[in-house]
């Protein structure tokens, strides 16, 4: 998946919504500004879907370092 | 009575006694703690070592000398480490390693959130709790690392560049419960503080209780005042982010909507217009005027035409008054001779053939 920095991602949707609701845009303008806004919020849905939980515990091993699971010790 | 000093000819007796004397930079005494007060020290004293000894001083009469009788005796190392931490830390804050201009944003939503604490107890725990509240799909990565005793400020600082190096997430947390002032020392370290003001990843400090600052707190890019905090710092709030898209997605539909309403708005505005309700109108009153045009046009040239003839007419008549041929009617002739008119006598002689032209054509004749 491409790299979407998610922050940016956010204000570029605030910069969306900011615009259309100028109204200054033409329809045309408007209906690609529309469809942009909407593939970003479906791409930022997305990143948030398609996390997954993963807590690791980074440990040595032969001088490198390797990536378990980590449990907490109750 | 306390006496601070420096302890030196330390001797732990076999009776289990402890014989030493106190120094500091001009004067010295002796000091004794029995066996019955040795077993309260938290520490084992070795000679150099700083304390503070709570005691009574008396004289001991077979030498003949006073020397304190030791009741309690504490590392009094706490004084100095406040002194070297006030200077580090203004000797760091003059180096620019506290500037505000060079801390780095947190990531509004980091894909991985390193951590660096112990790998048991509390703080990694409470991270962990805290972060998966807020969002569920969390990925966290745990470098342990000692957070207290020797060594630790080096592996700490270590461990920090170790996640830059290979970019292991987005935002490092350095985390410790709480504790002595000697217990967070490693977070008080210039090591420590050089590595988080070198860290290319944004770092969260939550260094022991809410009211102890670190000189790794001033050098972080942000200061939780507890891990839970520092957790909630790097996490966002998953929902609220969603409810946040779902609020733009909403946003743009009815900004969409709106801007269609308008755009009907306007196309009914325009086909109740005059142009719209009666688009031949305008054409109509264009050929009215075009038909006007071209009767005034047809005006002007038919008084133009009739001027012109009446300047004809005359100047015919004129012409006519003026016509050779009107002359030769009243019975001249005009003479030439090889094709010139003769005008004068002298032009001619005997013999010439000459060409007469009258008013009905001309004869050749002879000068004789």
């Amino acid at each position: 998946m491409e790299k979407v920095n998610f922050e940016e991602s956010i204000q570029k949707l605030e910069n969306i919504a900011i615009e259309l609701e100028k109204g200054e845009l033409s329809l045309e303008e408007s209906l690609t500004k529309f469809e942009e806004g909407m593939k970003l919020s479906k791409q930022c849905n997305e990143i948030i879907e398609n996390a997954e939980k993963k807590i690791t515990v980074l440990l040595e091993k032969d001088g490198k370092l390797e990536e378990q699971n980590f449990e907490l010790e109750e | 009575m306390f006496v601070k000093g420096e302890i030196s000819n330390f001797k732990h007796h076999y009776t289990g006694h402890m014989y030493f004397t106190l120094k500091d930079e001009k004067s010295l005494i002796k000091c004794v703690m029995f066996k019955g007060y040795t077993s309260n020290l938290t520490f084992v004293p070795k000679d150099g070592m700083k304390v503070m000894i709570l005691g009574t001083v008396s004289v001991f009469e077979r030498d003949g000398v006073y020397q304190i009788y030791a009741k309690a005796m504490q590392e009094d190392g706490i004084g100095d480490l406040h002194a070297e931490y006030e200077k580090l830390k203004a000797k760091l804050e003059a180096e620019g390693l506290f500037d505000t201009s060079h801390k780095k944003k947190i990531p509004f939503m980091p894909k991985c959130i390193g951590v660096l604490t112990s790998n048991t107890g509390a703080v990694i725990r409470d991270i962990i709790n805290v972060s998966t509240r807020r969002n569920p799909n969390v990925y966290i990565k745990l470098l342990p690392v000692p957070v207290q005793g020797q060594g630790a400020a080096e592996k700490i600082a270590k461990a920090i560049e170790i996640m830059n190096e290979k970019e292991l997430a987005d935002v490092i947390i350095i985390a410790r419960g709480g504790g002595s002032l000697e217990d967070l020392w490693p977070f008080n370290e210039e090591i420590v503080a050089r590595a988080i003001y070198n860290s290319k990843l944004p770092v969260i400090s939550a260094v022991g209780h809410e009211t102890d600052f670190t000189i790794a707190d001033f050098a972080s890019d942000l200061r939780a005042p507890t891990p839970s905090a520092a957790a909630e710092l790097a996490v966002p709030q998953i929902n609220e982010v969603q409810e946040k898209i779902s609020s733009y997605e909403y946003r743009f539909k009815n900004a969409l909507i709106k801007k269609i309403e308008f755009m009907k708005l306007r196309y009914q505005k325009c086909m109740g217009s005059k142009a719209f309700r009666d688009p031949m109108q305008k054409v109509n009153e264009q050929y009215m005027i075009i038909d006007n045009v071209i009767k005034k046009l047809e005006f002007i040239i038919s008084n133009k035409v009739k001027d012109e003839k009446t300047k004809m007419i005359k100047i015919i008549s004129k012409l006519d008054a003026l016509s050779p041929l009107k002359t030769l009617t009243r019975g001249y002739a005009i003479t030439e001779y090889e094709g010139r008119i003769i005008k004068s006598v002298e032009e001619l002689k005997e013999g010439d053939k000459i060409k007469l032209t009258f008013k009905d054509g001309s004869k050749k004749a002879q000068v004789i």
